[in-house]
């Protein structure tokens, strides 16, 4: 009988990985459902246990069986591992993902796992934390603080009752990282927080984990119950979100734990001091936590080994969007954007020539190709006006229209704002409204792109969460006869906007949705209706 | 829907961070939070009315109308986008007769909007009664539109 491998990925599921899975089940074959590898265009991917190791067919579907079981099949792989996409790779937090039964204790433990815990309870809590710093961690979630100062202040609060907290809200569009993770290697999120939990004297965490992702929410369930008696006396509970970006903004998230509006809350108090039910927290995403086993059992230094600058270690790169070769690559920071949209990523899935990538979510910047030289790392990233955030990029071919992106990005800030500070809640609903105003005057004075694409028009003209409701009477309630609708007054308007929100917003929600509206108008002008590329010429 | 709710509370607790699980719990139920319900929900967790509202509202998840019998979530997010969405979207509004964002007037289909589902290099992408489907073209869509005619 063949042992066979097939993903149980959300993405994979979503291509017919569970029709594969029953096909060779139908066949006679043990399957074996793990995570994900993470290069989606080889999916459904179906693995097969030989004496040569284990060997990829993919894509394939239901009716291969047969020609993949005979090694005859036309989409004959050979080993994963040594496959260009993985091999390039240096998979320290997703070594075991795309490998293992996700759920399988005994998997889990023969593949390293553990190692990490038992070092760190062998280890006085503030070692623990040494060793944290020492790696150079910094928060993967997107503001990138160095993870051993945060629990360094938790760790030194007074004791009592303090808490470990997931943040696996993972709302950027492009990202799906921290979903792979917990969905094909949950033990070692769990593993990180029990490790957290010894390093500051918590007993009590939460996985916050978003609604949209009913795999996530059933797998960590389903691992935090087998594991429990590892962790002990450490208790863990999974808490689902409810579709609230902002949710995803550490503090509207320990609200909202708490049963409350998920409205961001005035720092300080930091939730390191005042977190969850008021008392010390630590707050951390999915890969932050992730990342800890590792640096455990394989020592700081090896994990700091890695890396660029003050960005040390690997960060899980999320190849999205329109891209020939999307999917999860793990490299050490450094490397150049242009290397993992052409190399790795191999371009657009379109065949069209790459315009512009979005790094870092709905918050981050867009680049022009010309900026493909700068390398994977938070400060390159700042200084040219962008982020890194949690690591997505979402690539676009050139039918994209960037003043629509621009709109978009103010579309959902309107959408998704807590509402507590007015530059958001108010200024991003000026913010479509202007970009409205831009667009129609673009597309009656100089219809700029030659290709219009079928269905742009109506890209993100109409949301549910706005039609009809407050934004839609709000947006022209001005008189459009008392205000000066030119392309250049209105791009005016738009960047002292910006700034309001930038430097008037309480969270990076209002205060980040500058980033891709700027970055489309300084990098993209042409499609808000000027006539040359200012930044590009500058260059 | 009003005993369900004591007894939930009972089984799980009646402290404020109770809430959204109960909420969760009785969007899984009924499939919807009738604003009727508000008062109960109130009383069992000794918060105002007021407040329970308010949470409700704020949270896209917590619909307070009947939801078709099928749901449909397409993602209109930046990565779908990059990939078509936007003219999947105008297809599937035609092909299920229903606006984005609305139940179409028999109740057999809603179609909604979501804003990523973690599927970013296979789009444009959705939730078909709660199942991912990916890659959606013409043709997935002709699946999707048999899928949820039944
Ligand atoms: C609007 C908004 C959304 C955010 N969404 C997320 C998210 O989905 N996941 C996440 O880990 N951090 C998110 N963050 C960042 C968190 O506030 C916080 O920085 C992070 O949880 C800290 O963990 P880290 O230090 O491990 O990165 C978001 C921030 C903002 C302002
Ligand atoms: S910037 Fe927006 S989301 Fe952030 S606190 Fe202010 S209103 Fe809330």
């Amino acid at each position: 009988m063949s042992r066979v491998f097939v993903s149980r990925d959300m993405a994979s599921v979503a291509l017919g990985a569970d029709d594969v899975a029953r096909a060779f089940a139908a066949a006679g074959c043990q399957v074996v459902r793990t995570g994900s590898r993470g290069l989606f265009n080889i999916e459904p991917l179906v693995e097969v246990e030989t004496e040569e190791g284990r060997i990829g067919f993919g894509p394939v579907g239901p009716a291969d069986v047969a020609a993949v079981l005979d090694g005859s099949h036309a989409n004959r792989l050979g080993r994963i591992e040594d496959l260009p996409f993985f091999a390039g790779q240096q998979r320290f937090t997703f070594a075991r993902c795309g490998i293992i039964d996700p759920v399988d204790l005994n998997d889990y433990a023969a593949h390293g796992g553990w190692l990490g815990l038992e070092k760190a309870r062998a280890l006085a809590p503030q070692q623990v934390v040494d060793a944290v710093k020492a790696s150079g961690l910094r928060g993967r979630g997107g503001a990138g603080f160095p993870t051993g100062i945060k629990w360094q202040t938790v760790l030194d609060a007074p004791a009592g009752d303090k808490f470990i907290v997931c943040n696996a809200d993972e709302g950027d569009s492009g990202t799906f990282a921290d979903r792979m993770l917990m969905e094909g290697d949950p033990y070692c999120l769990i593993e990180g927080m029990a490790i957290a939990a010894h390093a500051v004297g918590a007993g009590h965490g939460y996985i916050y984990i978003r609604s949209e992702y009913p795999f996530c929410v059933a797998t960590m369930r389903a691992a935090i119950e087998a594991s429990a008696h590892l962790v002990a006396p450490f208790v863990l509970e999974v808490r689902e979100g409810a579709g609230a970006y902002v949710c995803g903004e550490e503090t509207a998230l320990l609200d909202s734990i708490e049963g409350k509006r998920g409205q961001v809350r005035a720092k300080p108090p930091l939730p390191a001091l005042q977190g969850l039910f008021g008392r010390p927290t630590v707050i951390n995403n999915v890969l932050s936590l992730a990342a800890v086993p590792f640096i455990l059992s394989e020592g700081a230094e090896a994990y700091a080994a890695v890396g660029f600058g003050r960005s040390r270690g690997t960060m899980p790169v999320q190849l999205a969007g329109n891209v020939r070769h999307g999917g999860l690559y793990e490299i050490g920071f450094g490397i150049t954007l242009g290397e993992l949209v052409n190399e790795i990523g191999g371009g657009t899935a379109s065949g069209r020539p790459v315009r512009a990538v979005q790094v870092g979510g709905p918050l981050g910047a867009y680049f022009p190709p010309s900026m493909f030289h700068l390398p994977f790392d938070y400060e390159a990233f700042a200084q040219a006006g962008g982020l890194i955030g949690h690591a997505g990029i979402t690539v676009f071919d050139d039918s994209v229209d960037m003043a629509h992106m621009a709109r978009f990005a103010m579309e959902f800030c309107a959408a998704e704002s807590c509402g507590k500070c007015t530059p958001c809640r108010i200024g991003s609903t000026r913010g479509v409204e202007i970009m409205d105003r831009i667009i129609a005057e673009r597309d009656i004075t100089a219809p700029v792109r030659p290709e219009p694409v079928e269905g742009r028009a109506r890209a993100s003209t109409s949301s549910a969460r706005t039609e009809g409701g407050y934004l839609g009477k709000a947006l022209y309630s001005r008189a459009p006869d008392r205000i000066d609708v030119s392309i250049e007054a209105q791009t005016n308007l738009l960047r002292d906007l910006a700034d309001t929100m930038k430097y008037g917003s309480l969270c990076a929600l209002g205060g980040f949705t500058p980033y891709p509206v700027l970055s489309a108008l300084d990098h993209f002008p042409e499609d808000f209706g000027a006539s040359a590329p200012v930044k590009e010429a500058a260059e | 829907m009003e005993d369900f709710v004591t007894e939930w509370t009972a089984r799980h607790g009646a402290t404020r961070d109770r809430l959204l699980p109960l909420l969760h719990a009785m969007l899984e139920e009924a499939g919807y939070i009738d604003d009727a319900l508000v008062p109960a929900i109130a009383r069992a967790l000794n918060l105002s009315r007021a407040d329970v509202h308010g949470v409700i509202t704020f949270y896209h998840d917590f619909r307070r109308t009947a939801p078709g019998r099928h749901v449909v979530k397409l993602c209109r997010a930046e990565s779908c986008q990059a990939r078509g969405g936007a003219a999947i979207e105008a297809a599937a509004a035609k092909r299920l007769g229903v606006a984005m964002g609305e139940v179409r007037a028999d109740g057999q289909v809603a179609l909604e909007p979501v804003y990523c589902l973690g599927l970013c290099a296979i789009g444009p992408n959705a939730l078909v009664d709660g199942r991912p489907v990916g890659r959606i073209d013409a043709a997935v869509l002709e699946r999707i539109a048999l899928e949820v005619a039944a």
